[in-house]
């Protein structure tokens, strides 16, 4: 296992699990920034460089920093986020049991026992030719389904607004 | 450890951590960052069979991840917006507080 997989590995994991258990949500979004850059050089080290970039550009340019825009326009609620619900002991069995599972079948599977492929050489041509090729229709019910998500978003975040006035 | 078993590990422990994060917390924000963190687990489990699969050039584990998070732009939009809906309802980001349907 190479070195950089597992330094970014770790890198992830610290983030992910910092940006559940801070208190500050300001804090908790930026280390889900840091777990998200992470997972994207881990994309790159495996090989999937447009995937990685895009990583960067829509979890770090985009999501982040929504998020953040959300937490700054519910900022009057409970900033710091530090209530714990009552039933955390419930949700430690259910996740450790949900990871038990998935790390016993991961152990027992056949296809962690096979050898290391060569690394795969993809361009960004053939991504785009597969795109706007074999992958056409399904390009284009991303491009509805991200247009409707959007128009329903911003119907939704206004019409309290319209009710208010 | 072959690198498929150490993606796939990775993976599992993302999805782990964010499925805490949205049980355990009660901030709606903090349940969408959860929510996020599990998409870009099985996104993971995407590129590592892609990578480490038999057939990579067909690029179909690729072309998965990039409508997945394509996917998950529209369900971050469509969540902020709905918290951001919920807090002028209510005055609060707490999910516990949301418990019924007519306001």
């Amino acid at each position: 296992m190479p070195l950089l997989f597992t330094i970014f590995a770790i890198v992830t994991v610290a983030g992910a699990a910092a940006a559940i258990c801070l208190r500050n949500l300001v804090h908790s979004v930026l280390a889900l920034i840091v777990a998200f850059a992470g997972l994207a050089v881990v994309y790159l080290l495996l090989g999937a460089q447009f995937v990685g970039f895009a990583q960067v550009l829509v979890y770090i340019g985009a999501v982040a920093i929504l998020i953040v825009f959300a937490i700054l326009l519910t900022r009057n609620s409970d900033i710091t986020g530090a209530r714990i619900g009552g039933s955390w002991a419930w949700s430690g069995v259910v996740v450790a049991g949900v990871f038990a599972v998935l790390a016993w079948s991961i152990h027992n599977s056949s296809v962690s026992h096979g050898a290391a492929a060569p690394q795969p050489a993809t361009s960004t041509q053939q991504i785009g030719s597969a795109l706007m090729q074999q992958f056409a229709l399904p390009l284009e019910v991303i491009g509805l389904l991200l247009t409707a998500a959007l128009i329903g978003a911003v119907t939704i975040a206004l019409r309290e607004q319209k009710e208010a006035r | 450890m072959t690198p498929l078993t150490a993606c796939l590990l990775l993976s599992a422990l993302l999805f782990a951590i964010g499925l805490a994060g949205a049980l355990v917390r009660r901030n709606s924000i903090l349940v969408l960052i959860g929510i996020e963190l599990m998409l870009n687990a099985a996104n993971l489990n995407f590129i590592a069979f892609w990578r480490y699969g038999p057939n990579p050039e067909a690029l179909t584990g690729m072309m998965f991840a990039v409508f997945s998070i394509a996917v998950a732009a529209a369900e971050a939009a469509v969540g902020l917006a709905l918290i951001i809906s919920l807090y002028r309802h209510l005055k609060s980001a707490n999910i516990d507080e949301v418990n019924s349907m007519s306001g």
